[in-house]
């Protein structure tokens, strides 16, 4: 295993109330170390509002302000709004929102901010479901996931969330992984370099919420990947696409590190199989179809 | 547009409440478009479009949007405009508490229409009534220079108190009626209003932060601290009017007293029912009658000592509700018994249920409603009349 030194300003700072092992407080302590201290976040309630910190103690070096858990992207238009008028258009806006904050109860106004292509970074911390009040499902949860409010399984897909965003022609949507660090912070960085809507989904496996050891986090991020249960990608303007990693492993290695899908039945792992082949399948048909222009 | 100074324009009430936006010089506007409210955005915009509003204007896709949008802008440090009507208001009620809490001194008009269901777009008073609770100041304001007057006194306040404040202005009556309103200057606006620098307030140079979860007694403490500016607020706002009087020669008070010299009988409402309310007293007057009338500018904080002065030694208090709280009656009624409650020699009071859902409510009605009532024993409950 190769060993990553890092030089970074630490943006957020030990002490957290994350959980031993979280990758979502290891995910934006790398996000942040990129964007440095000219960033302000908009955090609603989620996972990362818990690890941020309770008042009067902050986690980060940098102005956080907590909305209501359906108007993230709404409040960072009116943040981004009030510093251009403040001649600040150099401060960059983010938010750091969960999966339940962006897929469901926020969709309405983020989608509205795209739309208007309001200048901030949106990334939305995946953990495929309501895990800051104990694990229920969002519409971000996989086929066949057990979560609380799915005890049997979820029924229906994945949202996709990456297309969506896409087809609102932003100027930049991705998925990302601190399991694949250098293409994490490749993407933020690039993603800093331009003005408008962009838009990153980071895949936060989730160590109570989908049963994974403690130490497992990151292996399972990576096998997100590498099984192509969650593909690397960018799409910029809405229609160019490069894939940033190869699907390599089968299904069921992702799987068999999780407690949320042992009640699998051998059929519906192989249905999943044929799921993902699909998807993936369309993701090559668009790099090919419509790739990213030289750089 | 443009006027010749000190010679009256004609505008309606919502766009007189856009001039008194554009004159008070905020920096962010996200607005949304609700009948009765639309030409307040559409004025703002166009006054955007010609150059003369420079503020960021946010179209966003809801009510809801717009008051989260605000909220985080006024924590940003700069002076923040909307205006909304009814559903609008109902679907921010969440973010209208969410305003207060984070002390966002926003300035919102609300053109006050009927609540659905059923469907309905008449004057009525419930949607920002049903608000009481946000810990918003609310100002009711019965023409459109006084809608514009107090646009720019809100600001004053809620500056001052870090608090936010709704103008609230009947639909149609007072919305789309054309008035003659003289426009100030922006002279003697710039020097009313100074400009919005807080103390605190979302900066990278600074690194405040605002919504983090608190202690029990971090709330506690919170709300105290609410209720402490909201307990001057009655004073602020008499000063504010008192300010803007000297620069301007027009007062509107927070409670109104129209001759209430000597008056036995004393008509208690808000809004644009004040107007008609004013007829009935007159007439009433030349027929020999001891009535007057209190115009109840400011709702919230309630004056109450304002008001128990106003109503010492009168005999009947007769409140007019343009608005309906299920169970309870008229809001008006119910808060001007809480408020007079215990008062020594305290008047009768009667309420009445009327213009509810934009009913008409005529001089001669109002004439016949007081006739009605004084001297009658009171009823805790409001009595539907028409």
């Amino acid at each position: 295993m190769d060993k990553i030194e890092l030089h970074e300003e630490p943006m957020l700072c030990a002490g957290h109330a994350a959980c031993p092992g979280c990758v979502d407080a290891l995910s934006v302590r790398h996000v942040l170390a990129m964007l440095g201290p000219d960033t302000m976040a908009v955090i609603p309630p989620s996972c990362m509002a818990i690890i941020a910190g309770p008042q009067p103690y902050s986690s980060l070096k940098i102005p956080v302000y907590q909305p209501t858990l359906e108007a993230s992207a709404a409040a960072a238009s009116g943040l981004r709004r009030a510093l251009d008028a403040q001649g600040k258009r150099e401060t960059t806006v983010i938010v750091l929102a969960g999966d339940g904050g962006t897929y469901d109860i926020g969709f309405q106004c983020l989608s509205s901010a795209a739309e208007r292509n309001e200048n901030f970074i949106y990334f939305c911390l995946d953990n495929e479901g309501y895990m800051n009040t104990g694990a229920q499902k969002s519409s971000s949860t996989p086929h066949y996931a057990w979560t609380g409010s799915t005890p049997a399984g979820k029924t229906s897909r994945k949202k996709n969330m990456t297309e969506i965003m896409a087809a609102h022609g932003v100027p930049y949507v991705a998925t990302a992984s601190v399991g694949h660090l250098a293409d994490l912070k490749r993407k933020v960085m690039r993603a800093k370099a331009m003005r408008g809507t962009r838009f990153i989904t980071l895949l936060i496996p989730c160590l109570d919420g989908w049963g994974l050891a403690d130490d497992a986090g990151l292996t399972a991020a990576r096998l997100a990947v590498e099984t192509g249960a969650f593909p690397l990608y960018e799409i910029e303007d809405g229609r160019r696409y490069t894939l940033n990693a190869d699907k390599t492993r089968p299904i069921g290695e992702y799987l068999a590190l999780q407690r949320r899908y042992r009640h699998m039945s051998a059929e519906q792992v192989g249905a999943l199989q044929v799921e993902i082949d699909d998807g993936w399948a369309r993701l090559q048909r668009h790099a090919a179809l419509d790739p990213a222009l030289p750089a | 547009m443009s006027a010749e100074p000190g010679l009256p324009v004609l505008l309606t009430g919502n766009h007189a409440v856009a001039w008194g936006a554009r004159l008070a010089r905020p920096k962010v506007a996200p607005v949304y478009p609700i009948t009765p409210q639309t030409p307040v955005l559409e004025l703002l915009t166009e006054f955007q479009a010609r150059g003369e509003f420079d503020a960021e204007i946010i179209t966003v896709e809801s009510e809801h949007s717009v008051m989260s949008a605000c909220i985080p802008a006024s924590l940003a440090g700069v002076r923040v405009f909307t205006a909304t009507a009814s559903q609008g208001l109902l679907l921010m009620h969440e973010l209208l508490h969410y305003a207060a809490g984070a002390r966002a001194p926003i300035v919102m008009a609300n053109i006050n229409r009927t609540v659905a269901s059923p469907w309905a777009f008449w004057p009525d008073q419930t949607d920002s009534l049903a608000q009481r609770d946000t810990g918003w100041i609310q100002y009711y304001v019965e023409t459109a220079q006084e809608a514009l007057d107090t646009v720019l006194q809100a600001y004053r306040v809620a500056e001052q108190v870090l608090l936010p404040v709704m103008v609230n202005l009947d639909a149609f009556y007072v919305s789309h009626a054309l008035e003659p309103v003289l426009l100030p200057s922006q002279a003697v606006v710039d020097a009313y209003l100074p400009p919005f620098e807080p103390r605190h307030r979302l900066d990278t140079a600074r690194v405040e932060s605002w919504g983090n979860v608190v202690s029990q007694d971090m709330f506690y403490r919170h709300r105290q601290a609410t209720e402490d500016s909201m307990a001057r607020v009655p004073g602020l706002a008499a000063d504010a009017d008192r300010e803007w009087s000297e620069r301007t020669q027009r007062s509107w008070g927070v409670v109104e007293r129209y001759r209430c010299e000597d008056a036995a009988t004393v008509i208690v409402t808000l809004g644009s029912m004040c107007g008609t309310a004013r007829d009935a007293v007159d007439e009433m007057r030349a027929a020999g009658q001891a009535v007057g009338l209190v115009k109840l500018r400011l709702f919230r904080p309630l004056p109450v000592a304002a008001l128990r002065a106003a109503l010492t030694g009168v005999e009947d208090v007769v409140v007019l509700d343009r608005n309906h709280s299920p169970g309870c009656g008229g809001v008006l009624h119910q808060e001007l018994r809480a408020a007079l409650y215990g008062m020594p020699l305290a008047p009768r009071i009667h309420g009445l249920l009327a213009g509810v859902g934009g009913v008409n409510v005529p001089v001669d009605k109002i004439c016949g409603f007081v006739r009605g009532v004084v001297g009658k024993p009171t009823v805790p409950e409001s009595m539907w009349v028409r």
